[in-house]
């Protein structure tokens, strides 16, 4: 491996088979292994919440809990903001400050009214008596859901970071890197709220 | 896309990266209308979804199914269009570390489904416990 790398500068045209891959490409897969690591992280949180989620110690139900107003609209932010931050990553291909700047600033306040909403829909919880310390269906729930929104919420610290750093040092080999791992975050963070919003609201209003 | 950042190598090996868009997408409309596509597609089962739940278009019982078929459906059309997941030779990798992890995450949800749901019916019921332990 490490001849391999060494020997990778000496041959500056990229060698044709079993070569050192760019670093593009190392970085992306890299990323791509955290996210699918994530992903079985959450799978462990929905375990959890299938298999407690008719234990409610004779407190309230989701059918009783849930408004499913509210979860449309969360789910119409995040799935728009989505598209933004797509809308963002073909800005920053083209080296487009400005719509790259437009895109993540939509994003940013389409991602904020989403945890705005989910954590006043989780107070609200809490103030009718409903919080996690009322029932293990609850305890499951507030986990899966906070997981979830602690992980918009370092999306959202990243996203400015990404922001600054553009602004800072420009379209850089090493910028774009990053901005095309915060994008497959972004990404897999909407594709792990459609399960939640499908198990946990309709099913729970449902089912 | 046009931009020299895509890390191609010059002899025109053709390498991808998770995430990026494919080699035929060369302009900024047509990457546009890709996200466009995903993002109506998604919106429009969303909607079902939230229709189906409270409607007496399908059989009652079915309810649960159709609403898990959808979301499916959808993480599938968020793969496709927004995380451009495909099958071509150049994703082979990208393709087979998420096809391990969406084993493991059955084995994860259905496993624990299936041991807890057993354990659960071949318990006793609590009272008996709790009279059991005085």
């Amino acid at each position: 491996m490490s001849a391999a790398a060494a020997a990778a500068p000496s041959a500056p045209e990229a060698p044709p088979e079993g070569g050192v891959a760019p670093v593009r490409i190392v970085v992306a897969y890299g990323f791509w292994i955290f996210l699918v690591s994530d992903i079985i992280m959450f799978a462990g949180f929905f375990a959890a919440y299938a298999v407690l989620s008719g234990a409610t110690a004779g407190g309230p139900s989701g059918r009783q809990l849930f408004d499913l107003q509210t979860t449309a609209i969360e789910t119409g932010c995040l799935l728009l903001s989505s598209f933004t931050c797509g809308l963002a990553s073909i800005a920053a291909d083209v080296r487009n400050k400005l719509w790259f700047t437009v895109a993540m600033a939509a994003t940013f306040v389409l991602g904020s009214a989403f945890i705005g909403i989910e954590v006043n829909e989780l107070s609200q919880l809490i103030a009718r008596g409903a919080g996690p310390d009322r029932s293990a269906f609850l305890s499951s729930l507030f986990a899966l859901v906070g997981c979830h929104g602690l992980h918009v919420t370092i999306g959202l610290l990243w996203l400015l970071t990404m922001v600054a750093q553009v602004f800072a040092k420009g379209f850089r080999e090493d910028i774009m890197h990053r901005i095309l791992c915060f994008t497959l975050f972004w990404h897999a963070l909407d594709i792990i709220w459609v399960a939640l919003f499908t198990v946990v609201y309709l099913l729970g209003v449902a089912a | 896309m046009s931009a020299p950042q895509t890390g191609q190598p010059e002899n025109g090996q053709a390498e991808t990266a998770p995430g990026d868009k494919r080699p035929e997408v060369d302009s900024v409309g047509s990457a546009v209308t890709g996200y466009a596509i995903g993002l109506a597609l998604a919106v429009g089962m969303t909607a079902v979804s939230f229709y189906i739940v409270h409607s007496s278009l399908i059989w009652a019982p079915g309810i649960p199914i159709g609403l898990i078929v959808l979301a499916i459906a959808q993480m599938g059309v968020h793969l496709v269009f927004f995380l451009h997941v495909n099958t071509g030779p150049d994703s082979t990798n990208t393709t087979l570390a998420l096809a391990f992890g969406l084993l493991i995450v059955f084995l994860i949800i259905a496993g624990s489904l299936f041991i807890m749901t057993n354990l659960d019916h071949n318990m006793l019921p609590m009272e008996q416990i709790m009279r059991m332990q005085r």
